[in-house]
């Protein structure tokens, strides 16, 4: 238990950072998150009666919400639940979209997220380049210049002959509308 | 794509981020939205004509309040349900508070008056009236919170939802109160009562399908 409780403080305070707009921070949070995720992700499909295969894309779709909507993080509270609730909602929405029967996922102690870690990362079967295409043209484009090629905000707005604000404007609501581009293509996928 | 490739794009020139912009934003839509009501309320129907009628300011600022009251309590779970993980340790039945409190008055006052009077007590002149116009007010509010509760990321739909429409239901009862000239105690448990527990209801049916993100 010690552990998690240490855990919980490490990553707390590198969501904090990373709030502040530390990109160090919030890297090395996505990180360590992946691993507890697919673990988590694993071990929960397994139950279910699927395959672990799976696992990649909940993992990629989790930490795609996770960082589009950090906003809904209160730092007064602690960060290990925000995460859980986070993971759980999107195993139930991925079994849902599956047609499972097992989409009542009984909610657990939240620590369960932080107590295992996978490091052994696959591909996960979304492929960044095509649905980029599917974005419009201002966001794809916002989103190659400040978060694929590294360029600065103030180079992309340069670039693109608009403001900062609507740089970063663009860049959150592509992140937005890619992860509502998975969902959909999940939906689809499954009928 | 590799799991890494992501973590790569998600943490290259991360922005800062406002945590209580949710929270603003939210309050700010829900007074917006009680702003709209009262427009509507007052350009559709009127305000009642005899406010200057003690008895009947009294009972104004009665139903008023109760309407304030659903709309308080129910802003204050709903702006934690927003967030993951907000519908744990949150007493939720406390939103019944106003309800129960204005079911023991209008108990109350049926025991005090004679049986004979009891049925126009609860049925007023315009229960239809308000039947109809709290769900209909309720609309444009119920719509502007949804949409921005969309924003947020509630993990729980039905509850969320249910909210949403408490919240909308109750904004919707303010407006009607300053119209509304059935002035007794069962007639508001029963009517304002039913209409704003109907609007939450329509917003746990549609929550799942609407807040889904």
């Amino acid at each position: 238990m010690n552990m998690v409780h240490a855990k919980e403080r490490e990553l707390r305070a590198l969501m904090i950072r990373g709030l502040d707009g530390d990109s160090a921070a919030h890297r090395a949070l996505l990180s360590a998150l992946s691993g507890h995720l697919r673990a988590y992700y694993r071990n929960k499909l397994v139950r279910a009666g699927r395959g672990a295969e799976e696992a990649e894309d909940l993992v990629q779709e989790a930490l795609m919400a996770i960082h589009t909507r950090r906003g809904t993080y209160d730092p007064a509270e602690l960060l290990t639940p925000w995460v859980y609730a986070i993971a759980r909602y999107k195993l139930i929405d991925h079994l849902r979209r599956s047609r499972s029967s097992q989409s009542n996922v009984p909610i657990e102690d939240a620590l369960d997220v932080m107590a295992a870690d996978d490091q052994a990362a696959t591909e996960s079967s979304l492929d960044l380049t095509k649905l980029l295409t599917r974005l419009p043209e201002k966001n794809r484009l916002a989103i190659r210049y400040v978060k694929i090629d590294g360029l600065s905000v103030v180079e992309a707005a340069a670039r693109c002959g608009i403001s900062e604000s609507a740089v970063k404007i663009n860049v959150h609501r592509g992140l937005k509308a890619l992860s509502a581009a998975i969902a959909q293509d999940k939906r689809n996928e499954h009928g | 794509m590799n799991t890494d490739e992501l973590i790569d794009v998600l943490s290259t020139n991360v922005e800062r981020v406002d945590t209580g912009k949710v929270s603003r934003t939210l309050q700010i839509v829900i007074i917006s939205g009680l702003i709209l009501a009262l427009i509507t309320g007052i350009a559709a129907l009127g305000v009642r004509t005899d406010v200057r009628d003690p008895s009947a300011f009294g009972f104004l600022v009665l139903k008023v309040g109760f309407g304030v009251a659903v709309v308080l309590l129910g802003s204050r779970y709903l702006l934690k349900h927003v967030r993951p993980g907000g519908e744990t340790r949150s007493w939720i039945f406390l939103t019944t508070v106003p309800f129960v409190a204005v079911m023991a008055l209008a108990g109350v006052s049926l025991i005090s008056a004679p049986a004979s009077h009891w049925n126009h007590m609860m049925m007023g002149d315009r229960w239809l009236e308000c039947l109809l116009s709290i769900p209909v007010i309720a609309v444009v509010p119920f719509a502007v919170i949804t949409w921005t509760v969309r924003m947020a990321a509630p993990t729980n739909l039905t509850r969320t939802g249910a909210l949403a429409g408490l919240v909308a239901g109750g904004i919707s009862a303010v407006a009607y109160a300053l119209h509304c000239t059935d002035d007794s105690l069962p007639f508001v448990a029963l009517w304002y009562g039913s209409t704003i527990v109907l609007c939450t209801l329509a917003g746990a049916l549609t929550g799942p399908r609407l807040l889904r993100w």
